[in-house]
C-alpha cells in the first residue's frame, strides 16, 4: 500500500544537510510551572522518532513548539532548516501533523475537509491526491459522509489522510492511536511504516503507548517533569535498564529507578 | 461507614448547591461571562433613555408636515445600516468561531495558511453572510412599508464601505481576544457591538448624548454614517465630510486591530492556548 505519490527536489542549501528537527536548551514555562525544561536533541532526516513520557510530562509542549503554535520561553527550534519561532512559514509547507485533540469541521463531509486543506497546503492536484489517499486510507465508502458522523477509527484515518495530504517530509503524531481499538491502532501504525518506507519521512511521535513506541521508532526520547531522562534505541533502552519491554523502562523512568547500570 | 452524607433518592439541595457551584466557579473564571450580565441592562437602558429624549426634544419643537413619515424612515433605514454594522461583524466572528467550535484552529495555526489571509477569508465570508442576510431584508422593506435603502444610491455604497471596515475591525479583536482567551470570550462576539449602538447614535442625533458623551461619539465611524444618514434623509444632502473622517479613523482602527490581533496571536502562542481551546 503506497500512500505516497513522489519526492520532492530538498532544497540545495546548507540547511538541507542538518537534521530534520533540531531543538535547542528548549524551555516552555507557564507562570510558576515549567513545562519542558531546557531540551536538545536533533531528530535525523528519514528517522522515526518517539517522545515518550508519561501525562504531564511535556511532550505535548513540545510538539506544540516544533509546530510553532506554542513559543519557547528560552531556546531555539528548527525544522527543516527553518527557525520556528522567526520563519515557520519556510517549513510550515513540507510539515503536518495529526493530533486526538484536534478535530475538522464536522459538517464538512470527508472529500471538502481534505480538499479545503489540499488548498491551505498547495497541494497540486488535490482531487487526485484525495483519491489515492482514499485508497491507501480505504476512505472510499465514507468520503463523501459528514465528518462530524464518523466512527472514531474512522476520523483517525481521515485525520492521517489530512496529516498526508502534502506528502510532508516532516510528520508530528500526537499520540495518534490514542482511544482506538487495538486493530485500528495496528491498522494505523501499518500506514505510518509504509509511508515513511516510501518518503523517507522525518516523523516524530509523542506516545505513551509503549508497544507503538516499539514497533514505529528508531530512537525514544524518554520525557519526564519537562526534561530528557534518556536517550536512545529501544533496543539501548532495554540493554541499559536490564528490561524485556518499553514498557517497564517506562515505569522504571517514571518510578525513579535508574538505569542498570546507574543504580 | 458510608460516604455519603444523605441518601441518593429525591430532590437534594446538595445537589442543586453543586451546579450553582460550578456555574459560579465558571462565570468566576471567565471576565466576559460576568461583563455580559452588566452589560446589557445597561446599553438597553442608555440606547432607549436617549431616544426617548429625542423624541421628547422634537415634540417640544413642533412636528413639521409628513415629519412622521421622515422619522419612520429614519428608523428603517437606521436599523438596516444598523444591521449591516452588526451583522458584518457577526458573520466575520461567526466564521472564525466555527474553527474554535469544530477544534479546526490548531489545524489551520500549523498549516502555511498565513493570519492575514486568514482575515481576508474571514472578511470576504462576512460579506456574502450579510449579503444573504441583508439583500432579502431590504426586498421586505420595500414590500411592507414603501422604504427603499437603495434609493440612497451612491450614498448607500460609501456608508456600506465604512459600516463594513468598522465592522470587520472589531470582529478582528474579537477573535484575537478569542484565540487568547478560550471560549469563555465567545460572548464578546455577539454582544460586542451593542457597546456602540448608543454612541454610534443609531436612532438619534449626536446633539442628543450629553457633550461629553459626544467627544466620544464623534471618534466612532459609524456615528460619521449614521449623522450622513440623517442628513440624507431630512435634509436631502450627502455630507461627503463625514465620510471622508469616517474614511480616516477606519483607516486607523483597522491598523489597530489588525495590530491588536497579530498581538493576540502571538499572547497565544506564548500561554500555549492554541494547543487548549476549550471554556
Amino acid at each position: 500500500m503506497n500512500v505516497h505519490a513522489g519526492q520532492r527536489a530538498e532544497p540545495a542549501d546548507a540547511a538541507a544537510r542538518e537534521p530534520a528537527i533540531v531543538a535547542q536548551g528548549l524551555t516552555k514555562v507557564y507562570g510558576a510551572a515549567t513545562a519542558v525544561d531546557a531540551i536538545s536533541f536533533a531528530v535525523a532526516r528519514g528517522s522515526v522518532a518517539g517522545l515518550l513520557g508519561g501525562n504531564g510530562a511535556g511532550k505535548t509542549t513540545t510538539i506544540g513548539m516544533l509546530m510553532g503554535l506554542v513559543l519557547p520561553t528560552k531556546g531555539t527550534v528548527r525544522v527543516l532548516g527553518a527557525d520556528m519561532v522567526r520563519e515557520r512559514y519556510r517549513a510550515l509547507a513540507r510539515m503536518n501533523f495529526e493530533s486526538p485533540y484536534v478535530d475538522m469541521p464536522h459538517r464538512l463531509t470527508v472529500r471538502q475537509n481534505l480538499r479545503v486543506f489540499g488548498r491551505l497546503y498547495g497541494v497540486a492536484d488535490a482531487e487526485q491526491r484525495i483519491e489515492t489517499l482514499a485508497d491507501a486510507l480505504a476512505l472510499g465508502e465514507f468520503l463523501d459522509r459528514q465528518t462530524g458522523k464518523l466512527s472514531a477509527g474512522q476520523k483517525t484515518r481521515v485525520a492521517l489522510a489530512k496529516a498526508l495530504i502534502n506528502e510532508p517530509d516532516v510528520l508530528l503524531l500526537d499520540e495518534p492511536t490514542a482511544s482506538l481499538d487495538p486493530d485500528t491502532a495496528d491498522w494505523v501504525r501499518a500506514r505510518l511504516e509504509s509511508y515513511r518506507a516510501g518518503k523517507g519521512a522525518t516523523i516524530l511521535l509523542a506516545s505513551h503507548n509503549m508497544s507503538e513506541v516499539e514497533r514505529l521508532c528508531d530512537r525514544v526520547i524518554m520525557l519526564k517533569q519537562g526534561r530528557i531522562v534518556d536517550d536512545g534505541t529501544p533496543a539501548a533502552l532495554l540493554e541499559r535498564y536490564g528490561r524485556e519491554t518499553l514498557e517497564q523502562v517506562f515505569l522504571d523512568v517514571a518510578r525513579g529507578r535508574g538505569a542498570a547500570g546507574a543504580e | 461507614m458510608s460516604v455519603f452524607s444523605e441518601a441518593a433518592g429525591g430532590f437534594s439541595p446538595a445537589r442543586v448547591g453543586a451546579m450553582v457551584l460550578r456555574y459560579l466557579y465558571l462565570l468566576r473564571s471567565s471576565w466576559p461571562r460576568i461583563a455580559d450580565l452588566v452589560y446589557w441592562p445597561a446599553v438597553q437602558m442608555i440606547t432607549w433613555g436617549f431616544l426617548q429624549t429625542f423624541i421628547g426634544q422634537a415634540a417640544a419643537n413642533g412636528m413639521r408636515p409628513g415629519a412622521v413619515a421622515v422619522a419612520a424612515g429614519n428608523f428603517i433605514g437606521a436599523v438596516l445600516l444598523w444591521d449591516m454594522l452588526f451583522r458584518g461583524q457577526l458573520g466575520f466572528s461567526v466564521s472564525f468561531l466555527e474553527e474554535m467550535w469544530s477544534r479546526n484552529i490548531a489545524n489551520l495555526m500549523m498549516s502555511p495558511l498565513r493570519p492575514i489571509e486568514f482575515v481576508a477569508a474571514l472578511m470576504t465570508m462576512s460579506i456574502v453572510r450579510l449579503a444573504i442576510g441583508l439583500l432579502p431584508v431590504t426586498g421586505l422593506a420595500i414590500w411592507f412599508f414603501g422604504y427603499n435603502l437603495w434609493s440612497l444610491g451612491v450614498a448607500l455604497a460609501v456608508f456600506f464601505i465604512n459600516l463594513i471596515v468598522t465592522s470587520w475591525s472589531i470582529g478582528l479583536v474579537v477573535s484575537g481576544l478569542v484565540l487568547r482567551n478560550g471560549m469563555g470570550a465567545e460572548t464578546l462576539a455577539w454582544t460586542i457591538m451593542f457597546l456602540l449602538m448608543p454612541l454610534a447614535c443609531v436612532y438619534y442625533p449626536v446633539s442628543v448624548l450629553p457633550h461629553w458623551l459626544q467627544l466620544v461619539a464623534w471618534c466612532l465611524p459609524p456615528t460619521y454614517v449614521f449623522e450622513g444618514f440623517r442628513a440624507a434623509l431630512f435634509d436631502h444632502v450627502f455630507r461627503g465630510d463625514l465620510m471622508v473622517t469616517a474614511a480616516a479613523i477606519n483607516l486607523v482602527l483597522f491598523a489597530s486591530a489588525v495590530a491588536i490581533f497579530v498581538a493576540l496571536v502571538d499572547s497565544a502562542r506564548r500561554a500555549g492556548s492554541l494547543l487548549q481551546m476549550g471554556e
